[in-house]
């Protein structure tokens, strides 16, 4: 076994260069990485072995967390094929898209004070949940058609879904810490 | 990360806080965002008929650094002219808040509303002299 930094991160866990990847894969794959990787191994190796040990265990760490989420898979993808996000850059988003999340927005501000603050925040969750869901099946599309355009517009929206998604687990975290 | 007492003071007292009518003729509507924290901006300006900036309103769902400088665009803008406000950039709202290297994206999204805003009202009043010619 070996570890290329060359590599992408599919081509490191031998996945075909693509936004779908069959989890069981990866995380076997992970396994006797990071098996071939553990300290104990280097123990008595030489310190340049010792950094280069190191250093392969986090770039290993480093694209398992890139391929389990699909979003950081999506913009990987991107990434290998030259497009760049500009994610504090390019602020011109569809307006329909913007008006929505600023809805969701004030919907997710108005939460606490609603009859049942669980049932409102659920009702987001739902929809953040249905626009994740379309996002990575609009992504899956483009990304196939290498419509690098389109795909990405779709991973600069859907991190506003993502980013919305874990402040509405925090504001249940909140709620269970207040009954 | 510390705030400067500037970006505290719109952050907890912010000014010009709401909403104006869309589907008015002298409004001009700006909505932009940050893909990298989220952040959403609105910036809405009241434009009398000769051109000046009459009234501002802002709402912004980010960080306390977005939050202020779209604060203090509201502040910066009304008043001036229309050609005055396409002019005022970034660096202004950056230096007036001391605003940090990690935070001066937050400016650019207060800029580029300023200038979504200028464009939508450019856009009305065109389309308004194109039905009266």
């Amino acid at each position: 076994m070996q570890v290329d930094f060359s590599n992408n991160y599919f081509e490191l866990f031998e996945l075909p260069v693509q936004f779908d990847v069959l989890q069981d894969q990866l995380d076997t794959r992970f396994r006797s990485l990071q098996r071939y990787l553990h300290p104990d191994k280097f123990a008595a190796a030489a310190d340049a072995e010792k950094r280069w040990s190191m250093q392969a265990a986090s770039f290993v760490n480093e694209a398992y967390q890139t391929l389990c989420s699909p979003l950081k898979r999506a913009s990987y993808l991107l990434t290998l094929n030259g497009i760049t996000l500009d994610e504090e850059t390019d602020t011109q988003m569809s307006p329909m898209f913007l008006m929505e999340q600023m809805e969701l927005r004030e919907a997710l501000a108005d939460a606490p004070d609603a009859t049942d603050p669980y049932v409102a925040l659920d009702k987001i969750a739902a929809q953040l949940n249905a626009g994740r869901t379309s996002s990575a099946d609009e992504f899956r599309e483009a990304a196939q058609q290498e419509d690098w355009v389109r795909a990405r517009t779709v991973v600069r929206q859907w991190q506003f879904l993502e980013k919305l998604a874990s402040e509405v687990q925090s504001q249940e975290a909140r709620l269970d810490d207040a009954h | 990360m510390a705030y400067s007492d500037k970006v505290l003071d719109h952050y907890e007292n912010p000014r010009n806080v709401g909403v104006l009518d869309k589907d008015d003729p002298n409004v001009g509507t700006g909505m932009v965002g940050a893909p990298a924290c989220g952040d959403v901006m609105r910036l809405q300006i009241k434009v009398s008929d000769d051109g000046v900036v009459e009234d501002a309103k802002f709402k912004t769902y980010g960080c306390g650094s977005a939050i202020a400088s779209s604060s203090l665009v509201t502040e910066m803008v009304k008043g001036k002219t229309l050609e005055e406000v396409a002019a005022i950039k970034n660096a202004e709202i950056v230096e007036e808040l001391a605003l940090p290297p990690v935070k001066i994206h937050c400016s650019v999204l207060a800029e580029d509303a300023i200038a979504a805003a200028l464009a939508d009202i450019k856009a009305k009043r065109e389309e308004q002299q194109k039905a009266s010619a």
